[in-house]
């Protein structure tokens, strides 16, 4: 092989990209030619250089929040169009349903609504999240003081949340928001994890046993729901799940014990 | 081209299903990334390529539901690409051209040789001149290889092109690139 035709496939013999007879037959020309050979190595230091030292572009929290939004919103408008034709069937499952509960007592059948529940919720739960960010409306009170946030939510809430400041762990509380999930006003508080926003929506829950699960993974978003001492909470954030859950973890020590 | 995109948009309304969203968002949204490395490197604007990725996935979620392919990467990238390339020719349509400078030459006389810092930070920065003086071809094919670690057979998908292409733009773009960043004075005495 002559070295002009080396050369030509020098960049597809580096990436692995050429047959095995071509391939090796330029093999046996680097092992004579060290000007071919030197051209190799520049080749190759050139794309460590490129994969070192070239920026990579990554996408801004903004776009990550507009593109989520947009499949979400698609979604979920597909979702209320479904529905509204399934209205009318849904009466009779419904009175199908109390039935059975009268009959059978229908453990099955509730905990299968509950699951329903909860999805319907996560969603609810993160689109609340973003929308957040969006509006910039993160906080009704911007405070890091729990003794400011705790009170502020006296005579807006028929319960009072828990409020604890966890800046000594990493994880500073930003604020609190009145928000309003599954048809009920919640609150929502706000910590920070360098530039990652938290929310943390919570209300009483009283028949729910106390229960955590791992976080997920919505629209790019991880959210970590549990309950306990009859309040649910659900957290939500873009921060790592490893982070998230040690969080939690922090969170739920730090509450007062139940009564 | 401009045709068939406007006969895509104005095309029936699909929602996706709340299945169909928990797929998009494991098998698509995880490239979000990529596809805003490859419209940054395309359209050389920040603005501009954060636009073409929000059009992307607008794109990539009204045609999710005819996605049977099993690389959602090399899928993503496509509509990516080929919606910075319709907003490069629109640039150029409006004779708002960025021209290839030879700005890069500039910069290297301009460099002052013993400090060495500097002429790291010279050097970081004349790579990314490089890659800018490159035709948006050569610079596409370099991304996708270096930065993203396509294959050659997923390149010549995202770019609707035979492989041989593929090889041969790689071939030619490393060859530009190299003697872009060739200092004008050769020596590595320090």
């Amino acid at each position: 092989m002559r070295c002009d035709e080396v050369r030509d496939h020098l960049s597809a013999f580096q990436d692995d990209e050429l047959d095995p007879v071509r391939s090796q037959e330029i093999e046996q020309h680097l092992v004579t030619c060290p000007d071919c050979a030197d051209a190799l190595s520049g080749m190759k230091a050139l794309g460590e250089r490129l994969r070192g030292e070239a920026p990579y572009y990554r996408a801004s929290d903004s776009l990550r929040v507009r593109v989520s939004r947009a499949a979400w919103s698609d979604a979920s408008r597909g979702r209320a169009t479904r529905w509204r034709v399934m209205g009318a069937a849904r009466g009779w499952i419904g009175a199908a349903a109390a039935a059975l509960v009268v009959v059978s007592g229908a453990v099955v059948l509730s905990s299968m609504q509950r699951g329903a529940m909860l999805s319907a919720t996560e969603g609810e739960v993160v689109s609340s999240h973003i929308r957040s960010l969006m509006a910039n409306h993160l906080t009704d009170v911007a405070s890091t003081d729990q003794h400011t946030v705790k009170p502020w939510f006296n005579g807006r809430l028929d319960f009072s949340p828990p409020v604890t400041d966890l800046s000594a762990s990493g994880y500073p509380l930003i604020g609190g928001r009145l928000d309003y999930l599954g048809g009920r006003p919640v609150a929502a508080l706000v910590y920070q994890r360098r530039k990652h926003w938290i929310n943390v929506f919570t209300w009483p829950d009283g028949r729910a046993a106390n229960a955590e699960a791992p976080a997920r993974t919505q629209q790019g978003y991880n959210v970590i729901h549990e309950t306990r001492g009859g309040s649910t909470y659900w957290i939500v954030s873009d921060l790592n799940s490893k982070e998230l859950s040690a969080f939690a973890r922090l969170l739920a020590a730090s509450a007062e014990p139940v009564p | 081209m401009a045709q068939e995109e406007g006969a895509r948009t104005a095309g029936p309304e699909r929602r996706l299903s709340a299945r169909d969203l928990n797929r998009f968002n494991e098998r698509v949204l995880p490239y979000l990334d990529a596809a805003n490395n490859l419209a940054r490197y395309l359209l050389r604007d920040t603005h501009e390529a954060e636009d073409a990725v929000q059009d992307s996935f607008l794109r990539a979620i009204r045609h999710f539901d005819g996605f049977r392919g099993v690389d959602a990467r090399a899928w993503l990238l496509a509509i990516v690409r080929n919606i910075c390339f319709t907003r490069l020719r629109d640039r150029h349509g409006r004779g708002k051209n960025v021209e290839f400078d030879e700005e890069l030459h500039t910069a290297e006389d301009a460099a002052p040789g013993p400090e060495v810092e500097l002429a790291r930070r010279a050097a970081t920065e004349s790579l990314r001149e490089g890659l800018d003086t490159l035709a948006v071809e050569f610079r596409e094919a370099l991304v996708l290889r270096e930065l993203e670690g396509l294959s050659y057979k997923e390149i010549a998908q995202v770019c609707d092109v035979p492989i041989g292409t593929v090889m041969s733009r790689l071939a030619r773009g490393r060859k530009l690139l190299l003697r872009a960043l060739q200092p004008p004075v050769s020596g590595e005495d320090g």
